[in-house]
């Protein structure tokens, strides 16, 4: 890649700003259905969604169009709003004209064919607006079903002050993100490196950066090589050494005991998706200058790869009843003024004309020591690698992961042998689902 | 030798042993037990009421069972009742609506039925005493999802009936006021009455229901407590956190820590949930009397 100076950059973001906001407007008149009208015409469409910088969203775009009246609900947090989701999908009614779904849980949904393909509403123009992975997420074949609201390209946070104190160097490989899991613990048994006690997200963020592909899917066949993936394996053998060597806490994420771990530094780092910062300053206040980020650790040193965590989109339900409006709604929070206005309420970007905007990337986070952190979230979204796929039934997947992989977190199997239990699981399940498992 | 003494000792151990009706005999197993039990009971409650009063910070940082450094109860209670435009309070009207007419509304059924089915004979009655005894054993919670259907199907999901509509029905309430008012009523007062030319409503209206009132506190205590701690069907039949009741809001603002961007409230869901059982206390504190004297009820043959 060619060196661009700040200038010419700041003007080519800006020509990609108004790229974008060109496209916006072209893409109301493109050949596909036209969806400008139902703006004019104005109604009601009823948004269900736990992404708490859409209230500010809904009021902006109710303030820009009068006559629009959007209903936002926050009908829980994700697997709580998919089983609301999937109720409504199977009972036809009650069904939001808007939906936030996580891209882990896309899939699940596109197969059914209970998403709206919005190439009919011309969002394939949307193509290099943002980042690869989100990207990939929201296609389904050559259908859209979704337009990217955040993304989650992996980094290890660390708290700094823990590393300093010890004299223990910020890992960047895995090798030595072992050992300095083990010098911590050695050094002050109180500190854990990391915790978990079986998270299927982290699981798959892991194997995904290890250049794993555990499972293939072509349609409506799903091929499962939980034991013989490069990904899997690695994810096991570092997780299972620490696990043997009592490394890891088996605190919960998102439990009030993490939270006070994160403020008090019992857990030194996390690797973790970029909208972490929100949720550290906002709930682990405490930790406040102690925190740094630094790229993932590598599996093989010298590599720059990543992957994503967590992330979700704004989609439409197929049946949903105003899916014109729901779209110019979609499409003001995901690609145009809402945006920025999300941004501004601490979540990160999926759209590329803002990870690569100098504004974006040289804010200094208070919480980091004024570290300009969005650098290292760039870099990573940047490197995420490819050819990653999540399964047409992973937020099962993900709820049953604690049945069998979870249960090595209690010493009561191993990694490995978890692993397969989970494939078992999946494959029978995916046949009883009508899917042909190879 | 030793069996003579074991026979003298005995009968004075053993009139020592059980006392009497007026002085019943302090027993220190006993009251060591129901100590263990009592503390027990109290610990969940005096820990809620310990962290309802600390910051967040002193949450995390403090232990559990004592004091933070600061007494933030107040400020807690104040902030839970404000947050996103007093969310809580609507919550709270909406679990009083649903107590009074959805437990309300069960007792009244029960009460109606229990006492129907005791006091009348008519055909098809041994099939209603196994349909009830049968519903006595099925959860609520298996029912919840093919009701939410049943209710999809009719439109009703997401309105406050969903909720009232499956809580008027008691299987055990009225299995409770079935057994009551067979004992509590005797057939001969009703004979009486009808003999002095009361109708049968008014038999039941002036006669009955006065001494059916102890059974009815007692279901109404537990409708009241089933439909306030009632969870997973509210879970599934609301959408809008607007109708939620108490229990499912605070769930709502338990998981907002677990949202990418949202931020962790644990000492409000505290101070909330302290909040929600103050009223079932205070209930229990006015009604335990009725309730003692309907638990006995009918437990001597006179």
């Amino acid at each position: 890649m060619t060196r661009i100076t700040p200038r010419t950059r700041r003007v080519l973001i800006g020509t990609a700003v108004t790229g974008v906001a060109s496209l916006a407007l072209a893409g109301c008149s493109g050949g596909a259905t036209d969806t400008d009208d139902a703006l004019e015409e104005g109604g009601t469409i009823t948004v269900w969604a736990w992404e708490p910088t859409l209230d500010q969203v809904v009021e902006d775009f109710e303030a820009d169009n009068p006559g629009v009246t959007v209903d936002l609900v926050n009908v829980g947090t994700g697997i709580d709003s998919y089983t609301a989701l999937s109720n409504a999908i199977s009972a036809g009614t009650g069904l939001p004209d808007v939906a936030q779904v996580e891209y882990y849980a896309l899939p699940q949904y596109a197969l059914q064919g209970a998403l709206q393909d919005l190439t009919e509403y011309g969002a394939d123009e949307y193509e290099g607006t943002y980042a690869p992975g989100p990207w990939l997420s929201v296609t389904s074949g050559d259908q859209i079903i979704g337009l990217p609201m955040d993304s989650g390209p992996m980094a290890l946070f660390y708290n700094k002050d823990v590393f300093d104190q010890y004299g223990i160097e910020v890992p960047t490989t895995w090798d030595e993100y072992l050992q300095a899991a083990r010098d911590l613990h050695a050094a002050n048994p109180d500190i854990y490196i990391t915790n978990d006690s079986g998270d299927a997200g982290m699981a798959a963020s892991i194997m995904w950066q290890a250049g794993g592909t555990p499972w293939t899917v072509d349609e409506t066949t799903v091929s499962f090589d939980l034991e013989g993936d490069q990904g899997a394996q690695r994810y096991a053998e570092v997780w299972q050494t620490m696990l043997d060597e009592d490394l890891v806490s088996p605190i919960s994420g998102w439990s009030d005991e993490w939270f006070a771990g994160l403020a008090d530094g019992t857990i030194a780092t996390l690797p973790i998706g970029a909208w972490m910062p929100a949720n550290l300053e906002g709930s682990a206040p405490d930790g406040a200058g102690a925190w740094r980020v630094a790229p993932m650790p590598q599996w093989e040193e010298g590599e720059v790869t990543s992957s994503e965590n967590g992330g979700s989109s704004l989609a439409i339900p197929a049946d949903a009843e105003n899916k014109e409006l729901a779209y110019e709604f979609i499409e003001y929070a995901n690609a145009g003024d809402g945006v920025q206005t999300r941004l501004d309420g601490g979540a990160f970007p999926a759209t590329v004309a803002d990870l690569e905007s100098e504004e974006f990337l040289n804010e200094e986070f208070e919480y980091f020591g004024g570290q300009q952190a969005n650098k290292v979230f760039s870099e990573s979204s940047a490197a995420v690698v490819e050819g990653w796929q999540y399964l047409p039934f992973q937020v099962y997947a993900n709820t049953v992961f604690g049945d069998s992989v979870g249960q090595a977190f209690l010493g009561q199997t191993t990694i490995a042998e978890g692993l397969a239990e989970w494939q078992s699981t999946l494959e029978s399940y995916g046949t009883e689902q009508g899917f042909t498992i190879e | 030798m030793t069996t003579t003494r074991l026979l003298t000792v005995a009968p004075a151990a053993r009139r020592r042993r059980t006392g009497t009706v007026e002085r019943p005999r302090r027993s220190v197993l006993l009251t060591v037990l129901t100590g263990i039990v009592l503390v027990y009971s109290l610990i969940p409650l005096i820990w809620l009421f310990i962290n309802a009063s600390k910051t967040q910070s002193d949450l995390f940082s403090t232990f559990g069972l004592w004091f933070g450094g600061e007494f933030a109860l107040f400020d807690n209670i104040g902030r839970a009742l404000t947050y996103d435009d007093g969310i809580f309070l609507r919550w709270f009207g909406n679990t009083l609506l649903y107590v009074v007419v959805g437990a309300g509304g069960a007792t009244l059924l029960a009460v109606l039925g229990g006492y129907a089915l005791a006091k009348y004979r008519f055909p098809g009655k041994r099939a209603v005493f196994a349909v009830v005894i049968g519903a006595v054993a099925v959860p609520g919670t298996a029912l919840a999802v093919p009701t939410f259907l049943m209710f999809s199907s009719m439109g009703l999901t997401n309105t406050p009936w969903s909720v009232i509509i499956p809580s008027l029905i008691s299987p055990f309430g009225l299995y409770l006021m079935w057994t009551f008012a067979s004992e509590a009523v005797p057939t001969e007062l009703m004979e009486a009455a009808r003999i002095d030319g009361a109708s049968e409503f008014r038999i039941f209206w002036q006669v009955a229901l006065r001494l059916l009132a102890p059974g009815m506190v007692t279901v109404l205590l537990f409708t009241m407590v089933a439909t306030w701690n009632n969870y997973f069907l509210p879970l599934i039949m609301l959408r809008d956190p607007d109708w939620y009741p108490l229990i499912i809001g605070l769930n709502q603002w338990n998981a907002q820590a677990a949202t990418a961007g949202g931020t962790a409230i644990f000492d409000l869901v505290l101070t909330g949930s302290l909040l929600t059982i103050v009223p079932l206390i205070i209930a229990f504190l006015f009604l335990q009397r009725y309730w003692q004297s309907g638990l006995s009820a009918g437990s001597v043959k006179e």
